[in-house]
C-alpha cells in the first residue's frame, strides 16, 4: 500500500468527537441546545446565538449537491491525482459541508441526492466523503 | 459622523508587474513605489505620517509595519497592517480617511508589494481551513470560485459566455495600458471557452495570473490636498462586510457581502450607482464581476449576465469597468492586485487615464473582494470640478 501523501486532519479538543465518529463510520454533529441548530463544522459555541451549549448528535448522512467543481488542476502537488469532485454537500439537518463526491464527474450535478461514505485513508484517518445515494 | 469629502488620494505610485523577479525582494518594491507615490503627490518621506500596509506572502513576520516603516525611515504616527486579503487596499483608503478624520496624522502611505516565483505554492490557513477543507483538496481560491460560478449558472441560467465577456472587453481596455501584464493582443469570448478548463467551469483566461509587483497610495487631509500636484481625489463614501471565510459556510454562495457593503458606501456618499461614471470591482475571476454588479446594485440581482453581454465594459463603452485591464489582464501581485483597482480608479479621476481615459470621469466605484468573496471593501471616489 503506497504511502498516503495528502493533508490529514488534526484533530483539536472541539472536533475530536467529530473525527473519532467518521472512524467508527458514524457522521455526527454538533447541535445548539439553546437555539436548536445543526452546526459544521465543530466550533467552541454556537455561532448562531453564541450559547456554549453543544451536543454531538448523530445525523442521517443525507444530503444534496448544494455546488461542486471537477479540480482537473490543483494548486498544490499533493493532489497531483486531480481531477477530483469537489462539493459543498447540504446535509439534510441542515449545514453545510465541503467534501468530495466518490464518482466520476458526469454523475455530479447541483441537487444530486448523496449518502455519506466513509474514506479510511490511512489507518488512523477516516475523512467523510459523498457517493451519489 | 462620516468619513465624506474629508480626506483625499492625492499620490500613486505603481510598478508594471513582471514573471521572473530575479533578486527583488517585497521591501525593495514598497521602497520603489512608496517613493513614486510621494513624489507624485507632490510631498516629502517626513510629510508621510500615516502607514498603512499589506503583509507580503513572501515575506512575512511578526510587527511587518515597523519593520517595513524602518526600512524605509518613516516615523508615522499611526501605523498598522491591514488584513482583509483583497479587500486590503480599499480597506487601506477608507482606514487611512478615519485616521486623519480622528486627528490622528495627515498624510497615510498606503503600501502593498510582493513577489511571486513560479511554481510558488501559499496555502496560508487558519487551523480549522487546515483541517476542514484542505484533505478535501479545497485549496487556494479558484475551488470556491468554481462553486460560486456553478452555482450562479444553476440559480440564474449565467452562462459560460457571459462570464468570458468580462475578461475579453476588460482586455480591450489593457491594450491601452503600458503597466499590463496582457496587452498585446485582444481577447475573443472563443479564445477564452478554449482555453484549459481549470476548475470547472473556470478556465485559464477567467483566473487571474499571479505575478510580481507593488503599489502604494498617498491619502491626506483636505489641507494637504489643497496643495497637491494633481487634482485630489476625494473619498466620499466607504463601506466594509464580511459574513463567512470559507464559501461553504457562507449564508449563499451567490449574494454576497458586497450587499451592505456597497449600501453603506453609497449611503454615506448619498450616491446612487447610476451616478457612476466607471466601475473598478475586484476581478479575481469573471464570476467576481457579474456577482459584484449584481450586488452592489448596478443590475437586478441574477441579471449580471445579461448585463455584461449588453453593455461594453470597455474604457470607451457605455459601462467603463476595470479600464486598467481588471487584475485578469493586468495581473495579481499579491495584496498589490487589489490595489490596482484603487491606482487605476484615481488615474481616471485625476484625468490620467492616457489612452484609456473615460470621458468626463468625476464619480467612480470601486470594490476590493477579499478570500472568497468573504471580506468587502466598497469606495466611491470623486474628483471635484
Amino acid at each position: 500500500m503506497s504511502e498516503y501523501l495528502k493533508p490529514l486532519p488534526k484533530p483539536t479538543p472541539i472536533s475530536r468527537p467529530f473525527w473519532e465518529a467518521a472512524r467508527r463510520h458514524e457522521l455526527m454533529l454538533q447541535r445548539c441546545e439553546a437555539c436548536g441548530a445543526f452546526i459544521h463544522y465543530p466550533r467552541p459555541r454556537c455561532p448562531n446565538c453564541f450559547s456554549d451549549r453543544l451536543e454531538w448528535r448523530r445525523a442521517s448522512g443525507r444530503g444534496t449537491v448544494y455546488s461542486y467543481t471537477v479540480v482537473r488542476r490543483a494548486s498544490s502537488r499533493a493532489f497531483a491525482d486531480a481531477p477530483y469532485v469537489l462539493a459543498i454537500v447540504e446535509l439534510a439537518e441542515g449545514p453545510r459541508m465541503t467534501t468530495n463526491i466518490v464518482a466520476t464527474p458526469e454523475k455530479v450535478r447541483i441537487g444530486t441526492p448523496v449518502e455519506v461514505y466513509f474514506d479510511d485513508v490511512t489507518p488512523d484517518h477516516t475523512l467523510v466523503k459523498f457517493k451519489p445515494a | 459622523m462620516s468619513l465624506k469629502g474629508t480626506a483625499a488620494a492625492i499620490g500613486i505610485g505603481e510598478l508594471k508587474p513582471f514573471k521572473e523577479p530575479g533578486d527583488l525582494t517585497a521591501l525593495a518594491m514598497m521602497g520603489t513605489v512608496a517613493a513614486e507615490a510621494i513624489a507624485d503627490a507632490g510631498l516629502e518621506k517626513r510629510d508621510i505620517d500615516g502607514f498603512l500596509v499589506g503583509v507580503p506572502f513572501s515575506d512575512p513576520g511578526m510587527i511587518y509595519p515597523g519593520v517595513a516603516a524602518e526600512v524605509m525611515g518613516i516615523n508615522p504616527r499611526m501605523l498598522n497592517q491591514v488584513d482583509i486579503g483583497g479587500a486590503s487596499a480599499a480597506g487601506m483608503i477608507w482606514r487611512a480617511a478615519a485616521a486623519i478624520h480622528a486627528g490622528m496624522c495627515s498624510a497615510v502611505l498606503c503600501l502593498m508589494a510582493d513577489v511571486n516565483k513560479v511554481g510558488d505554492q501559499r496555502v496560508p490557513t487558519v487551523s480549522v481551513q487546515r483541517e476542514f477543507e484542505l484533505p478535501y483538496g479545497n485549496i487556494g481560491a479558484n475551488c470556491g470560485y468554481a462553486m460560486i460560478a456553478h452555482r450562479h449558472m444553476h440559480e440564474y441560467g449565467t452562462t459560460a459566455r457571459q462570464m468570458a465577456k468580462v475578461a475579453v472587453d476588460q482586455r480591450r481596455s489593457a491594450l491601452k495600458n503600458p503597466l499590463a501584464t496582457f496587452n498585446e493582443r485582444p481577447l475573443t469570448i472563443d479564445e477564452v471557452l478554449n482555453s484549459r478548463m481549470i476548475v470547472d467551469p473556470l478556465h485559464l483566461y477567467e483566473i487571474v495570473s499571479p505575478v510580481s509587483g507593488g503599489a502604494a497610495v498617498v491619502v491626506a487631509s483636505a489641507e494637504i490636498a489643497k496643495r497637491a500636484k494633481h487634482p485630489p481625489v476625494w473619498i466620499l463614501g466607504a463601506g466594509e462586510y464580511s459574513n463567512h471565510s470559507t464559501i461553504t459556510y457562507a449564508p449563499s454562495l451567490t449574494t454576497s457581502p458586497i450587499v451592505p457593503a456597497a449600501e453603506a458606501a453609497f449611503a454615506m456618499a448619498g450616491l446612487k450607482p447610476t451616478d457612476m461614471d466607471f466601475v473598478c470591482p475586484y476581478d479575481c475571476y469573471t464570476i467576481t464581476v457579474i456577482v459584484t454588479l449584481e450586488d452592489a446594485g448596478f443590475c437586478k440581482k441574477g441579471q449580471g449576465g445579461p448585463f455584461v453581454m449588453e453593455h461594453d465594459l470597455g474604457y470607451d463603452g457605455d459601462f467603463p469597468c476595470n479600464t486598467h485591464g481588471g487584475q485578469l489582464s493586468f495581473g495579481q501581485a499579491g495584496l498589490a492586485g487589489g490595489m490596482s483597482h484603487v491606482t487605476e480608479a484615481i488615474r481616471q479621476l485625476m484625468g490620467r487615464g492616457e489612452g484609456r481615459q473615460v470621458k468626463n470621469a468625476a464619480l467612480g466605484y470601486v470594490n476590493g473582494n477579499g478570500g472568497i468573496m468573504s471580506e468587502q471593501a466598497s469606495l466611491i471616489l470623486e474628483r471635484r470640478s
